[in-house]
Order: structure tokens, then sequence, then C-alpha cells
């Protein structure tokens, strides 16, 4: 896919917006034409967070995605709410240990992926999103998959560098699922 | 060439400042546009600077003043609703003929409104900042690069015509992150020398004074003529625009900002309907570049103004037209974000309806 409109929804905490940046970071490194958009106001408090993660060939226009060919869905609110958005031949990424009711959506693949549950499981608690990322990576193939891991060492912070192995391994197990 | 990094906005506003040599930051919060005063809370103790979060905007905007009346490169931001606030403020500073960059990251008013992205203080910016006889210039940035580049620029003009600096930029711009390639640090040994400034004269010279209180009418009058004649030559050089397949458009849009980057999309879609659509993008508000205008006069068929506000540089538009050329004007308010789909379908029908008369 090289054209990517991406919308990571779920609550805020969950890390969509870093899943975002992990994105927007591997354009950037790819020398793409990228925008990141965060929601913002007084929804981001214990509500609802989304980005708006666009990567392309030619300048962006609006930021905004309305019509993602990309989505990422960390709870069944988000996924309600952007499904019936989603472009024929767009890719739905849903956390499934968290979203119980997943559609069926005409000209749409819809992937589930226990992803809270998988990172518990292998010690990852926090890092559903990583996995989530690297699902809906292996499902567009929007950059390689060396860009994508430079972008996770780029986008954890220094003072949590001891995080970046279980970030890699998370996205790896994303990747695989 | 610098390496290019992600940044939103506001934070890249905020470093472009620092590296052209701003040391003093007055601001109070407000959403979308806190961000840049984070950034600077962080920064700019590190380049041994002043960041100082006011009690309100009012005190922030007059230590502004303070500050310039003493020669640094000083800066604050805000958000609609505060930059009425500062309005008294900017215009003392115009009638000082003080430098100083005021951000303005839009957003819906009027009121408190909202907190989503709007351009519904163009009219503000470029007509009324605050009362009386006096312009400032307005920068309209369309990409977060830009916002790097123009708050950069935006010292050095102020300096150069003594004169406060809007960026005027929108919640959309402010929060979203693009790449970025950051200017260099400016020497603040190589800044411009101030003669002018309120520094303590030790005997050695005439003491400065940064007024803007004249009770005689003709002192008053006079510095307004003088004022305004320096408002020409800024009107003669530095206006700003940039054009999209101008050349042989029939329907020629123009939005600055974010809405300019929608613009740009419907035009390109246009195009491949085969509607001859182009785009002039304003990036000094004031002043207005009417010389890209002027440009497309002979070939535009019809003006679109597109906004996000209910109507207001559609007025420069006009005055740029003056009757020669029709002009249209599409525009969301409120903070909604219009789309290209709906820009395309108000394209479609003038297309229509210039062709329809060009048949008649």
């Amino acid at each position: 896919m090289r054209n990517v409109q991406a919308v990571l929804a779920g609550f805020g905490g969950q890390g969509v917006l870093f899943a975002g940046k992990i994105m927007a970071a591997a354009a950037l490194i790819e020398d793409r034409e990228v925008s990141w958009l965060p929601s913002y106001g007084p929804e981001m408090r214990g509500g609802t967070a989304n980005c708006s993660v666009c990567i392309g060939d030619d300048p962006i226009g609006s930021p905004l995605v309305l019509a993602p060919n990309v989505l990422i869905a960390m709870n069944q609110p988000s996924l309600d709410k952007f499904a019936a958005s989603v472009q024929p031949g767009g890719i739905v990424v849903v956390d499934s240990t968290l979203v119980p009711d997943i559609p069926v959506i005409d000209g749409v693949n819809v992937f589930p992926v226990a992803a809270t549950a998988l990172a518990e499981e292998n010690g990852y608690k926090g890092l559903a999103n990583m996995i989530l990322v690297g699902k809906a990576w292996a499902e567009s193939q929007f950059c390689s998959e060396e860009t994508l891991q430079a972008a996770v060492k780029k986008c954890v912070p220094a003072k949590r560098i001891e995080k970046l192995p279980m970030n890699l391994a998370a996205l790896k197990l994303g990747i695989d699922a | 060439m610098a390496e290019k990094v992600l940044m939103k906005g506001n934070e890249a506003m905020a470093e472009a400042a620092l590296r052209a040599g701003c040391r003093f930051f007055f601001g109070y919060p407000i959403t979308p546009q806190t961000e840049l005063a984070a950034y600077m809370s962080k920064r700019m103790p590190k380049v041994g600077g002043t960041y100082l979060q006011a009690e309100s905007e009012v005190a922030a905007i007059n230590m502004v003043y303070g500050a310039s009346a003493a020669g640094a490169r000083v800066m604050t931001s805000s958000s609609s609703p505060g930059i009425s606030l500062k309005g008294e403020g900017i215009s003392y500073m115009a009638g000082c003929d003080l430098p100083g960059v005021i951000v303005n990251v839009q957003r819906g008013g009027p009121g408190l409104g909202g907190i989503q992205p709007s351009q519904s203080d163009y009219w503000q910016a470029t007509r009324a900042t605050g009362h009386g006889d006096f312009q400032i210039m307005v920068y309209a940035p369309s990409t977060v690069q830009e916002m790097a580049d123009y708050a950069y620029l935006a010292f050095e003009k102020a300096d150069e015509y003594r004169i406060p600096v809007m960026i005027l930029a929108d919640g959309l711009l402010g929060q979203m992150m693009e790449p970025v390639v950051l200017p260099d640090s400016l020497d603040l040994e190589d800044l411009p020398a101030k003669p002018w400034a309120t520094r303590g004269h030790k005997n050695e010279r005439p003491h400065n004074i940064a007024d803007s209180l004249y009770l005689t009418p003709d002192a008053l009058e006079g510095l307004n003529v003088e004022r305004f004649q320096r408002y020409d030559v800024i009107k003669r050089n530095e206006q700003r625009a940039e054009t999209f397949l101008t050349e042989d458009a029939d329907i020629v849009l123009v939005a600055f900002g974010a809405s300019a980057r929608i613009a740009r999309s419907a035009v390109v879609e246009a195009r491949s309907r085969g509607i001859r659509a182009g785009l002039v993008r304003p990036i000094t508000l004031w002043p207005f570049p009417t010389d890209a205008l002027e440009a497309v006069m002979g070939t535009a068929k019809a003006f679109l103004s597109v906004e996000m506000n209910m109507g207001q540089m559609v007025d420069d538009v006009r005055l740029a037209s003056n009757g020669r050329v029709p002009v249209e004007f599409f525009g969301r308010t409120g903070g909604i974000i219009p789309t290209p789909v709906e820009v395309l379908e108000v394209i479609e029908r003038i297309n229509q309806q210039t062709s329809e008369k060009a048949g008649a």
C-alpha cells in the first residue's frame, strides 16, 4: 500500500497516538510525504482518543482522515464509530480481546488480533498497540520491515530506552499474528 | 542540509523562534496552542532566556511590550479569545513602533466558541487587532515547515519595520505533525542594532521613550502618516503568495493556511475531471498579495475563496478584483474542516455557470 490514510482509535492511555507516530516516523525515514493529526479536546480525558496518519507521494492535503484505508481499533466505540467509513479494499485491525462485537464489512478485510491478551501472555503489558501496528504493517506493507523497526527505535524516548526490546518484540508478535 | 524531524506545528514555531534569537516568551495556556508555551517552558531556560506564564493574556502582552521596548526578540502566543484580550497591548505596541511576534492558533468563535480549528480571526488579524489607525504584518503558514520558516522570518521583519507581526495558524496546523527542517540558530551578536531601545542612556545620548500617548493632534497625525508611509513600503515589498496551476485556470481558488491544503486537493481533483482550476494561496494576509491576484485577473473567469469561517478573506479578494472577476465563497465554520469533495462540488457548479455564460 503506497498511499495510507490511517485512523488509529481507542481509549486514552492505550497508546494509539504513539502507534500513529511509529507509522509517521517510518514514512519520514523513507522520505515520504506524511502527516499525523491527533484528536484533541475534552474527549481525550479518560475518553476515546484517535489520530489520523497520511502517507503518500504527493503533498498531503487535509491531514484529517475521513475515509481510512487502514483502521486500527482498540475498543468497541472506536470500531463502531469508524467501521462504516473504511474505504473498499481497506483493512481493519481490531483488538479482539477488548472488542467483542466485530462486524463483517463488505469489501473490507477485517483482522481480529487478541492483542491485549497476547501482550499480557508474553509479558508485554501495555504494548497491545505495538502488536496491532505490526499486524497493520503485515497486511499493508506501507514501508519496509527494517524501516518499521527503525521507526520504533526513533520513537521510544531515550529515558525509556530499556523498553525498546519489548516494543520491538511486541511489534514482531503482531507481524507474525 | 539539516535533518528532517517530525514536529507538531506548535512546537516547530517555538523552536524556530528560539533559533531566531527569541529570548523572552510570555504566555497563558489555551487550547489549541498550549504545546507552544509548554515547549518554550522546557527549552527557553536552556538557551538562557526567560519563559514566564503570566497571570493573564493582558499581562503577557504587556510583558511583550516591555521586553520589546528594551530591545529583545520576544514572542507571545494564544488562541482566538486570548488574542482578543491582547488587542489593547498590540495597539500600544503599534503606537510605539515596537516589534514583537504574536502567534494565534485559531479556534472557532465568537466568544469562547469551541476548541476545534477555525480561520475566523482573519478580520481581526488584518483589520482590527486593536483600536486605532494601524496594521500588523500577518503570515499564514500552511504546513509545519512554513510554521517554522515564518515564525523565524517574523522576527526579522518585525525588527526591520518595527512592527508587531502575527503568525495566524489554527488548531489543525498547531496540532499536526509533519516533517520539518529547522532553520539554523542565529547568534544574538549578529542581530540588528536597536538604537531606539530603552536600555539606559548612561548620560551618553538623549533618552529613548517607548510611548503611544500624544496629546497634540499635529504630533499624533504626523506619526500616523509616517507609519502609513512605512506600511506602503511593506505593501510593495512584503507580499507573499504561492500559485498552483493558475496559468490557464478558469476558476481560481483563493485559500490560506489549513483551508489551502484542502483547496489544493480539490484543484487536483477538478483538473482530473477536465476543469481548469487553480489556486492562489496568500502567505501574507497583510499585506494581502494583490499582485498575485492581479497576475491572473486577465485569465480567471471566477474566483472562489475557501475559508474556515463565514466569509472574511473574500472581502480582500473582492477588493482585489474590484468588480472585474466574479467572486464566490465557500466556508465551513465552528471547528468543521471542509472536505475536498464539498469544495469540488462548488468548483463544478461555478464551472457549469461560467461555461453557460461563455456559451450564451
